[in-house]
């Protein structure tokens, strides 16, 4: 189970609270917490990553265990304290004002 | 018993207004999709309980939401924009080519007949199409790889397909427009486009006269009159008496013919309203005064409308999808300002209030007349 922090907007579209919990199979991703995300989600499918390119949206950064992984690639491996359940995934909107 | 409906789209959400067919006063609901920037809002002519917004922000990306029962719910549906095959490159503001890439739909055209069968006009520009209630959407691609493509640049607010006008009596013929690309017309459904500019004269051009480069900011047409289309250019309003084959300056006395929105009366179609803004490099109305021009004479002679309207320290504009018409006996007009208010007049722009005043940002206002 993985553990994931929404921002504002997207706890709104989705009807959720500020932080979901996702199945997720196998070793835990960005792609694959992202594919649970949109699966079981399927309102916020293109709101985090362009649903063509697979690309980070510009203004989502991605945050856990204090550090910023938004620049990693979508299939290494989440660090061990989320995919334990024990630290949540941020999915953050940057701050850009607005 | 008669109501009228104004779809409400801004910088920070959207709100619906709604009246009864006196038009006296006024409920507002909303925001919906508060924070997001709603582009535009609309009803289907042909179930006015179904309703459609495009919601984006450059956080989250586009989103389609769709409702049923006139606004009570909605339902996020189909936000895939792909476009089809290989994308080439438009002009960037500096000459220098630019990949073409999705940035948000700015306006939605439903079918008359099909509640299900909409366009919607994206940036950068390019034309979409669904079937099945936006659930799905597929790229008319026709227009976007049209030969002048690649030559097209974007006006100060994106380069988008912004007017998008199914021909009433045959709606296998489309026009649309393109900041600042000029208008293109359809008479295959959207498979094939040509240019529809003749007659434009911009002066920003290196060929002032070209086919295409001209910076249209909003279209519109009578029902009843599908032949004649009227135009507020970034400089010039314009008509065409042959579907866009050739058009005509009908500028005539206004105090400033740069603008953003044109409407045509509901009853009559030789009855349009525009409102003037000082320039291009001056986006607020003449004198600090807000005044909706109409001209009775399908343009040339305009007088303004005023009664009701600021007269003194008004700087606010009227962006191009601000302004829309109801269809009752009485025809009302209604537009909305970049300072949050919409103006409302229920006898054809003799007389004005504002049904709501502190809205963010108006982007598009829609009428809808709901029996």
């Amino acid at each position: 189970m993985i553990r994931v922090v929404l921002p504002y907007h997207l706890r709104t579209l989705a009807g959720t609270g500020r932080e979901i919990q996702l199945d997720v199979e196998g070793e835990a991703s960005q792609r694959r917490v992202l594919d649970a995300l949109e699966s079981n989600y399927p309102m916020l499918r293109g709101t985090v990553r362009d649903p063509a390119t697979q690309r980070r949206r510009p203004f989502i950064r991605f945050f856990a265990c204090e550090e910023d992984l938004s620049n990693r690639s979508p299939d290494e491996p989440l660090p061990m304290l989320v995919a334990s359940g024990d630290e949540p995934l941020h999915i953050v909107g940057a701050m850009a004002g607005g | 018993m008669t109501a009228v409906r104004v779809l409400v789209g801004t910088q920070k959400g959207g709100f619906i207004l709604t009246s009864d067919g006196s038009r006296a006063n006024w409920d507002v609901s909303g925001p919906l999709f508060g924070g997001w920037e709603v582009y535009h809002m609309v009803g289907s002519p042909a179930d006015p309980d179904r309703l459609y917004a495009s919601q984006s922000t450059a956080w989250f990306g586009q989103l389609i939401q769709r409702s049923d029962n006139g606004g009570r719910s909605w339902e996020s549906v189909g936000n895939e924009f792909s476009y089809d095959g290989k994308t080439g490159t438009h002009q960037w503001y500096d000459g220098t080519p630019h990949p073409w890439e999705f940035a948000r739909v700015w306006h939605l055209e439903p079918s008359a007949s099909d509640p299900d069968l909409l366009y919607a006009g994206a940036e950068d520009a390019a034309l979409f199409k669904s079937t099945d209630g936006a659930s799905t959407w597929t790229e008319l691609a026709g227009l976007r790889t049209h030969p002048s493509g690649p030559d097209w640049q974007p006006g100060a607010g994106g380069m988008c397909v912004h007017t998008i006008l199914i021909d009433p009596v045959n709606p296998d013929r489309l026009h649309v427009a393109i900041s600042s690309a000029g208008v293109f017309r359809s008479d295959d459904a959207g498979r094939t486009w040509s240019a529809a500019n003749r007659g434009l004269h911009s002066e920003g051009l290196p060929n002032p006269e070209a086919e295409v480069g001209h910076c249209v900011h909003r279209i519109a047409r009578h029902p009843s009159h599908p032949d004649v289309l009227f135009m507020q250019k970034h400089w010039d309003v314009m008509r065409s008496d042959d579907r866009g084959e050739t058009w005509h300056e009908v500028s005539g006395n206004l105090p400033s013919d740069f603008g953003f929105p044109i409407a045509v009366h509901a009853q009559e179609p030789d009855t349009v309203y525009v409102v003037p803004i000082t320039s291009d490099s001056e986006h607020y109305p003449p004198e600090g005064k807000l005044r909706v021009y109409r001209s009775q004479t399908g343009g040339n002679e305009w007088e303004p409308l005023s009664a009701g309207l600021p007269q003194a320290n008004c700087y606010v504009n009227v962006l191009r999808d601000a302004m829309a018409v109801d269809n009752l006996d009485e025809c009302g007009i209604y537009f909305g300002t970049t300072g949050g208010q919409v103006y409302a007049s229920p006898n054809a722009g003799a007389n004005w209030k504002p049904i709501a005043r502190d809205l963010p940002r108006v982007l598009s206002v829609e009428v809808q007349t709901v029996t």
